[in-house]
């Protein structure tokens, strides 16, 4: 089975790149604008890890990792938070809230295919 | 076509025009709501959004030059500057050059440097000095790592309790260092509670890994770069070929004082067997817990492996030397060792102290001549391995199939003819998962599997023994139509009701082939009968196993090497005959009452289970009355157990192979003949070729 990423960004390009990196590596991915939308979809499909990004309008990253951690079924999941803050602040904060690991923007596609390989096997 | 690069960078275009657009519009509500956050924040995430995907679509001037105005937002955001109608002007400003930036892009007029470097010098001056250098660029490309020599570390990692809340699963971690180096883990367990206090969703458990690897201490620390803030991790470097060991190690004490003759050794000896090692003393001290000891021990060992392996690297020069002089030198070996047998016979019979302990001696150095000669023949198995990768890769690539070879315990030594002889075996072995074992990519993906095969080489030893083992991750064998074929083939009768495993031993036999159609690969039937007779032939069985849909793994169980084997002695009569030992599980008695029992069948009842038995001195004619009691050696033969009738089992024997003469050469059931110690001759039996023998015969007299 082919595991499913959901990529949250409202960054139209970012969110292309991310879905076009992975699902040449063979994920599924699901795609959302904001935090909202996210958790939103997050109830009807079966995600494997979620990448976000932290600045959204509506649901901004840190807050949907902390209500992700919330449910049940997603305790455990990997969540990777892309940030361009490379500042430890917004990474503690994120760790704090229950994210796995970072990626700092810019990044190449091969960097998202490491880190992704990284904490999900 | 356009690449993926192009799409991207198309994307990028399009979302950003849009941004900039919406951009436009708040600012301008912005001038007349100077304090809607809401406002601020849109502001704020499209600069970002520029900024970001910017970098990452490689449009770095568009980038660069919003940083600053990301900068000043993010203050404004926080408060920290108020929005005027200059910071407005200036943004609008802003936002035109960034247009026209993205403009030129397209292959529009170039924009306008001087008036960019003023609009950011007008954010840049917004920014109290210390923000202003919070630069967060691509990071500086990092210059080729130097290939290190390889160093050993020790990587001591304890996850936070809370760790798995993270969605991190910290064996990945030691995975991943794992695909570093040579790795040793011991996990520490001490504090995992008692199952009343255990949360399952907690993690208790730490690992101390040596790792030798040639990579930097960076790349190690790299692996828990998620964790280091979160989990305890600490890597340090416990060995250094650069740095090597402080030669101010002196003796032992009690050394020094053997050496002055202050005590003798075996004074030593004994008061050294009193005193504990000193983690032991630890522990039952309860000063530190078991496994930290033993994980202590274990880097010691590890340490000590490599340094005394990097000294023999250190002065090891290679001499090469023809393989025929090498054989001549095992052959007087052969020699020696019978002529040293001999003599041991003697100095027994004569019973003179003198010649005794001069025979002993003898004996002591012949042994470690002949496992030294040997061992010089010895060679890795890992050149045959990388071979094979070839084979894999191009078959795969004629075959349409996505495969993979991985392989363990490449530096497995084993003699150099055996090796030779291994080539073929192994060839059609792999052929054949390749070619009916592992599935084409599209019928893998349906059933669930990744689309990429494996096969796996591993070698391994055990005893005096190889493991050769070829593991696929393919369909696996399928015992219905195993057993459809042999029936075809006459290769048994359509009622017989054999167990899996003689199933898929009927794919060595002779004629026999399952694959449907013939390709260039395999599948002519020829093959697999060719790698028994082979394997037979280096004295070795093979075991097969498979699990229908999930693969096969073929064993191959080897003798170290082909020009001395561990016999056992039997008698016959007058007459002395040596069975490999290898396949040689068990000796049991043979009474006249179990004879009769039976009723003319050969078969024997051990402990419930039949044994069928061949009397070899029926076989070889051999004169003269059945004993009483007779001996029945058990062997293992293609997993079936087959017993042997001789006369009385001698023992143990270090048996020198040599060939049998030309005119004896097509003689059936003997694989060789050896000298005895009293310069007798023993024939050495090639029990597979016996069983068949007289499987055949039995057929025949049936028939």
């Amino acid at each position: 089975m082919s595991k499913t990423i959901m990529t949250v960004d409202d960054s139209s390009s970012i969110r292309q790149m991310v879905s076009f990196t992975l699902k040449k590596e063979g994920y599924e991915v699901i795609q959302a604008v904001d935090g909202n939308d996210a958790l939103e979809k997050l109830k009807t499909a079966q995600v494997n890890m979620v990448i976000t990004d932290l600045n959204m309008p509506n649901l901004d990253g840190i807050s949907l990792i902390k209500k992700v951690r919330a449910i049940p079924s997603y305790k455990f999941i990997p969540i990777i938070m892309l940030t361009t803050e490379s500042q430890d602040s917004k990474k503690s904060e994120g760790k704090a809230a229950g994210a796995t690991g970072w990626i700092v923007k810019p990044f190449k596609p091969e960097q998202l295919v490491t880190v992704v390989k990284k904490v999900m096997k | 076509m356009s690449t993926p690069d192009d799409m991207h960078k198309q994307a990028f275009r399009e979302e950003a025009s849009e941004l900039l657009s919406e951009l436009e519009n708040s600012l301008l509500e912005l001038e007349e709501n100077p304090e809607n956050e809401d406002l601020i924040g849109r502001v704020f995430r499209a600069m970002h959004t520029i900024k970001g995907s910017g970098a990452m679509f490689g449009f770095d001037e568009i980038s660069h030059f919003t940083h600053n105005v990301e900068t000043v937002f993010d203050l404004v955001r926080s408060g920290e500057i108020p929005v005027t109608k200059d910071l407005i002007d200036l943004t609008l400003k802003a936002r035109d050059q960034i247009t026209t930036m993205m403009e030129a892009e397209m292959g529009g007029d170039p924009p306008d440097r001087e008036l960019g470097e003023k609009i950011i010098a007008g954010f840049v001056a917004l920014i109290p000095s210390n923000e202003s250098k919070a630069q967060s660029g691509p990071a500086e490309k990092k210059p080729e790592p130097e290939k290190l020599e390889p160093r050993t570390y020790r990587v001591r990692f304890v996850p936070n309790r809370d760790i798995f809340k993270s969605g991190t699963n910290p064996v990945y971690l030691l995975d991943e260092l794992k695909e570093l180096g040579d790795c040793k883990v011991l996990a520490s367990l001490k504090d995992i509670p008692v199952l009343s206090q255990f949360d399952p969703e907690a993690c208790y458990t730490g690992w101390d890994v040596i790792i030798t690897t040639d990579k930097d201490i960076n790349d190690i620390k790299d692996v828990f770069i998620f964790v280091e803030d979160s989990c305890e991790v600490s890597v340090k470097v416990i060995d250094d070929p650069v740095l090597m060991e402080s030669p101010s190690k002196y003796k032992k004490i009690g050394e020094i004082l053997v050496e002055r003759g202050d005590i003798k050794p075996e004074t030593l000896q004994t008061v050294l067997e009193e005193q504990k090692p000193i983690g032991e003393m630890l522990v039952s001290k309860g000063l530190v817990t078991k496994d930290r000891v033993e994980s202590a021990l274990e880097e010691q060992k590890t340490v000590k492996e490599i340094r005394s392996k990097r000294q023999t690297d250190d002065s090891a020069s290679t001499v090469r030397v023809p393989a025929e002089r090498l054989d001549k030198l095992v052959n007087l070996v052969g020699e020696l060792v019978i002529v040293q047998a001999r003599l041991s016979q003697t100095s027994s019979v004569k019973n003179e102290p003198i010649l005794s302990s001069i025979a002993e001696e003898i004996e002591h150095l012949t042994r470690e001549l002949q496992d030294s000669t040997l061992s010089i023949r010895m060679l890795p198995i890992g050149s045959t391995f990388s071979r094979f990768k070839r084979l894999v890769r191009d078959l795969s690539a004629e075959l349409g199939k996505d495969i993979e070879m991985t392989t363990d315990g490449a530096d497995t030594e084993l003699d150099k003819t055996v090796i030779d002889k291994l080539n073929d075996p192994m060839v059609h072995l792999i052929r054949n998962s390749i070619d009916h074992g592992i599935e084409p990519p599209d019928v893998r993906k349906a059933v669930g599997k990744p689309d990429k095969g494996t096969v796996h080489l591993s070698a391994a030893h055990s005893g005096a023994n190889v493991l050769i083992t070829i593991k696929d991750d393919g369909a696996g064998l399928n015992p219905r139509s195993i057993k459809l074929k042999a029936i075809e083939r006459g290769l048994i009768s359509p009622d017989a009701d054999l167990p899996e495993k003689e199933l898929f031993g009927l794919i060595f036999q002779a004629g026999f082939s399952t694959a449907e159609k013939v390709t260039s690969v395999s599948g002519r039937g020829v093959g697999m009968d060719v790698v028994r007779k082979c394997i037979d032939s280096l004295q070795g069985s093979i075991d097969i196993n498979s699990k229908e849909g999930e693969g096969t793994i073929i064993t191959l169980k080897l003798p170290l090497t082909l020009a001395i084997i561990e016999g056992l002695l039997v008698n016959i009569g007058d007459e002395s005959y040596v069975l490999p030992l290898s396949a040689v599980e068990e000796c049991v008695e043979l009474s006249k009452k179990e004879v009769d029992a039976a009723h003319g069948r050969h078969i024997i009842n051990i402990r419930g289970e039949i044994v069928p038995y061949i009397r070899l001195r029926d076989l070889f004619r051999i004169k003269g009355e059945r004993k009483a009691l007779e001996q029945i050696v058990i062997a293992r033969i293609n997993g079936e157990r087959i017993g042997f009738v001789v006369d009385s089992v001698i023992g143990q024997h270090q048996t020198v192979i040599k060939n049998l003469g030309v005119v004896y050469r097509k003689a059936k059931g003997l694989s060789g003949a050896t000298i005895l110690g009293d310069g007798s001759v023993a024939l050495i039996l090639d029990i597979q070729q016996i069983v068949d023998m007289a499987r055949d015969k039995e057929v025949t007299t049936v028939a």
